[in-house]
């Protein structure tokens, strides 16, 4: 019997909006960008300048605090520009793509044969490293580290999250190779969370242990998966790799050439050509719009609940596999507040009637619906939290900065990414997500 | 619905951010959003949200008041009428009351709403919509004689002392409504308590009998009502707690809706259902008891103002219990409690007020111990874990 995690609190949002299950290319991309902001607590050092040649793999940048940690380009072409924001911070590395992608060989290595630390090596120095993350603290995983066991979920539960399914169905030699690899990195197990529903070839995986997952989201989450699994103690530390990025790492692995294939799903209501696009880390979201004017819209890198929002000349982000756009919800609305009015607005509280149609598929839009308020309703957030924590005692503990308390109620087995649906549900309008955030922030500095 | 909204941007042009009035702004927004939803978007988190907000959630408390409300109006004017042995219509009797109740409201949320504003202008955030709940909940808990600048004076110190002391909405420990009546009971116990304050005028009447069930029975004397009269309310007290039947009217709605936790209203009546129990069965143990004591279990859940406190004060959430389990034992104690001290302490013939009060303070308390087992789970796995691989 392969082992199951059933998950019983949480919410799958049904909207509108579904990508169709039909794969694409891209047009090209001219530029390509890497967001130094994506890879949460890096202190970028720059190796090369503005104007440099590039090949896909030569190496950005890497992390001041971390060394060992390489960050390489995704095409190969010219680095035309190094944005900068406040107090220089590097923003924005943009690269002008060549015509065709030369790649630098790294060369090919079977990861079960090669020894630890050659693999490990070959991860962290082919930039590898910055697809892997770790808990606690959701950062990059640190190359020194051991981790007791790495996660990997395939089952993506998030309101219209790109099917790994789909993405992974022509890559899966290579993502049994980045399988492999992951069980050279830990003493642990490597463990696949898979719709436990579905009849994919992801529950066939070797070398990893495959746990069925079912229910509602956030089931699909990691954390989710390390909490039911092995939950995390303080000073533990444990890895998390996406699942089409372990395929980038399986692909260096079998052919020296960092392919850096990123399949993004356009989704949303207001999108109007819903497909699955072949394109390249850091594309312009442009060339994922069909086309398509996106005034009035929302275009968010990632799933509505954890994404970033980006602008129509911008760049989608490192790891984002969805493009969801939605309305902008910049409206008024008359009398909005009386109970059980406008009922095509979802809602988990019962002071609307949308809970009678448990089948439907809602519009959404980026509006508020309120204001914010103190935090005054309970019991709320434990509804869409499976992780056997108290959500609010920790949300509280966060904002007062009380280091003993969350540690105790259980900060190191958070990320921002687990508090998603508690932004999204929580009468307050409390930004649940940007305080665990800054809670997470505060040990990093404080404990380390 | 454009030409209201066109209005209304019109009046905030001069409060928006940059404009002298900036500051009042909160005070405009309050009025402004009361009209409609606002137009925000999310700038930070999760992109979507649920329709819920805190609004929404405190009408649908206001909403479940209505009928309570409603019914506390007649029965104000049902037992004037009826004191001074005449026989009038349901109309003459509701204005009647209304005529007593609704300058009470008003004060209540003028003087109420008033505080609230001027908090939300000197702290600078919106105002919090909590005090609909408690302005209107004040008065209800209010005997019908009251005078209204007392009324004023409850709220002024439940407002002040009871809330913003302690950081405002959300922050406080005691229930708002109930520190303004405890206010008014300790401050002015004449106009609390007694035989003459539960029915209106009723200074003016002689030979009056307006106790309340409780106060005869405390008093020994003979009670003329049964428990039909009880559950529905038909009886003397304060303004809108005696009818059973509406409040649990306002329960149904709030647990459907879910803003009241239905486990605190449930455990709420078990605990007081089991000192019912304990004490009706003092006798059978050779203990004498008292009227109060002997007072049948099933009454004990009826009369009074228990219902009205369990439904609608002893769930509000901020001063609750905040875990489940907590919920539970919190409701419990309260139940168990009320009746304890409406039974056995002669001072006060009715316990709901002071057992909410009293387990208002302890909820941090329970919340802490449930909280500590989830904590010390975590601890042990630790433990566990080193042991292994030590």
């Amino acid at each position: 019997m392969p082992k199951s995690v059933k998950v019983k609190r949480g919410l799958s949002l049904n909207l509108k909006g579904e990508t169709e299950k039909i794969l694409v290319d891209a047009p090209k991309s001219k530029i390509y960008t890497i967001k130094p902001p994506n890879f949460h607590s890096i202190v970028p050092k720059m190796v090369v300048k503005e104007g440099a040649k590039l090949k896909a793999g030569d190496e950005l940048f890497y992390s001041k605090y971390s060394e060992k940690t390489r960050f390489v380009s995704p095409v190969s072409g010219t680095l035309k520009e190094i944005v900068r924001g406040a107090k220089r911070r590097v923003l924005e590395l943009r690269i002008e793509a060549d015509a065709t992608i030369e790649y630098k060989d790294f060369g090919q290595m079977d990861p079960l044969s090669a020894s630890k630390e050659e693999v490990k090596e070959l991860v962290f120095s082919s930039g590898l490293g910055a697809f892997i993350q770790q808990r606690p603290y959701d950062i990059l995983a640190n190359a020194e580290d051991t981790p007791k066991a790495i996660f990997v979920s395939a089952h993506n539960t998030a309101p219209l999250g790109a099917s790994f399914e789909f993405i992974l169905k022509s890559k899966m030699k290579h993502f049994q190779t980045g399988i492999n690899v992951l069980s050279q990195l830990t003493e642990g197990k490597v463990y696949l969370g898979v719709d436990a529903d579905s009849a994919s070839e992801l529950k066939s995986v070797e070398n990893a242990e495959v746990v069925h997952v079912s229910g509602p989201h956030p089931a699909g989450l990691v954390g989710t998966l390390v909490h039911e699994i092995e939950p995390m103690n303080q000073g533990e530390r444990v890895w998390t790799v996406r699942p089409e990025d372990l395929a980038i790492i399986g692909e260096l692995f079998n052919t020296g050439k960092l392919n850096a294939e990123r399949t993004v799903a356009v989704a949303g209501n207001a999108a109007e050509e819903r497909k699955y696009f072949r394109t390249l880390i850091g594309a312009e979201v442009k060339t994922l719009l069909s086309g398509q004017n996106p005034d009035g819209c929302r275009l968010i890198s990632g799933d509505v609940l954890t994404g970033a929002k980006v602008e129509e000349a911008g760049y989608i982000d490192y790891y984002a596999n969805e493009l969801t756009i939605i309305p902008e919800g910049n409206h008024y609305r008359m009398f909005g507040w009386l109970p059980f009015k406008d009922n095509d607005i979802h809602s988990m509280s019962k002071t609307s009637l949308s809970w009678l149609f448990p089948n439907r598929k809602y519009d959404v839009n980026t509006n508020l619906n309120g204001e914010e308020r103190a935090l005054v309703v309970t019991g709320e957030m434990e509804e869409v939290m499976p992780l056997d924590l108290y959500p609010m005692q920790l949300i509280k503990a966060c904002m007062s900065g009380d280091i003993e308390k969350m540690e105790s109620l259980g900060i190191y087995e958070v990320a921002p990414e687990d508090f998603a649906l508690i932004d999204y549900t929580n009468t307050s309008k409390i930004e649940a997500q940007e305080i665990i955030r800054q809670g997470l922030d505060l040990m990093i500095t404080e404990v380390g | 619905m454009s030409f209201i909204r066109k209005k209304l941007d019109e009046i905030k042009a001069p409060f928006e951010p940059g404009n002298k009035l900036e500051k009042y702004r909160p005070a405009v927004n309050a009025l402004d959003t009361f009209l409609f939803v606002p137009n925000h978007t999310t700038q930070k988190g999760a992109h979507i949200r649920d329709a819920v907000d805190l609004k929404r959630t405190m009408i649908t408390v206001v909403l479940a008041l209505i009928p309570a409300l409603l019914f506390g109006i007649w029965n104000t004017g049902y037992q004037h009428f009826s004191q001074l042995g005449e026989e009038v219509g349901i109309m003459e009797a509701f204005m009647h009351g209304a005529w007593k109740v609704v300058p009470m409201i008003a004060v209540s949320y003028a003087v109420g709403l008033g505080i609230e504003f001027v908090y939300a202008i000197k702290r600078g955030h919106e105002v919090n919509e909590g005090y609909l709940v408690t302005g209107l909940l004040i008065p209800m808990i209010m005997p019908v004689d009251i005078p209204l600048w007392m009324v004023a004076l409850s709220v002024i110190f439940a407002v002040l002392i009871g809330k913003e002391a302690f950081g405002g909405t959300g922050m406080n420990i005691l229930n708002p409504a109930l520190t303004a009546r405890a206010f008014a009971f300790f401050a002015y116990p004449t106009y609390m308590s007694g035989n003459e304050v539960w029915v209106s005028e009723a200074g003016a009447v002689d030979g009056i009998s307006g106790e309340t069930i409780l106060g005869k029975l405390a008093a020994g004397t003979e009670v003329p009502f049964d428990s039909i009269h009880m559950f529905t309310g038909v009886i003397p007290g304060s303004i809108a707690e005696t009818s059973t039947l509406c409040v649990l009217a306002g329960a149904l709605l709030l647990v459907l809706t879910k803003v009241a936790d239905w486990r605190i209203i449930v455990s709420g009546f078990i605990g007081a259902a089991l000192m019912g129990l304990l004490l009706n069965a003092l006798p059978s143990m050779g203990v004498d008891g008292n009227d109060l004591t002997n007072f049948a279990w099933y009454n004990h859940l009826i009369v009074g103002g228990f219902a009205f406190g369990v439904v609608f004060m002893a769930t509000d959430p901020v001063s609750a219990a905040q875990t489940m389990k907590g919920k539970w034992i919190y409701g419990l104690l309260i139940g168990l409690l009320a009746i304890l001290i409406r039974t056995l302490n002669p001072a006060y013939p009715e316990g709901i007020m002071l057992s909410i009060l009293l387990m208002n303070v302890f909820a941090p308390t329970i919340d802490h111990y449930v909280v500590e087992g989830n904590v010390k789970r975590r601890k042990k796995r630790l433990q566990t874990k080193t042991v292994k691989t030590a």
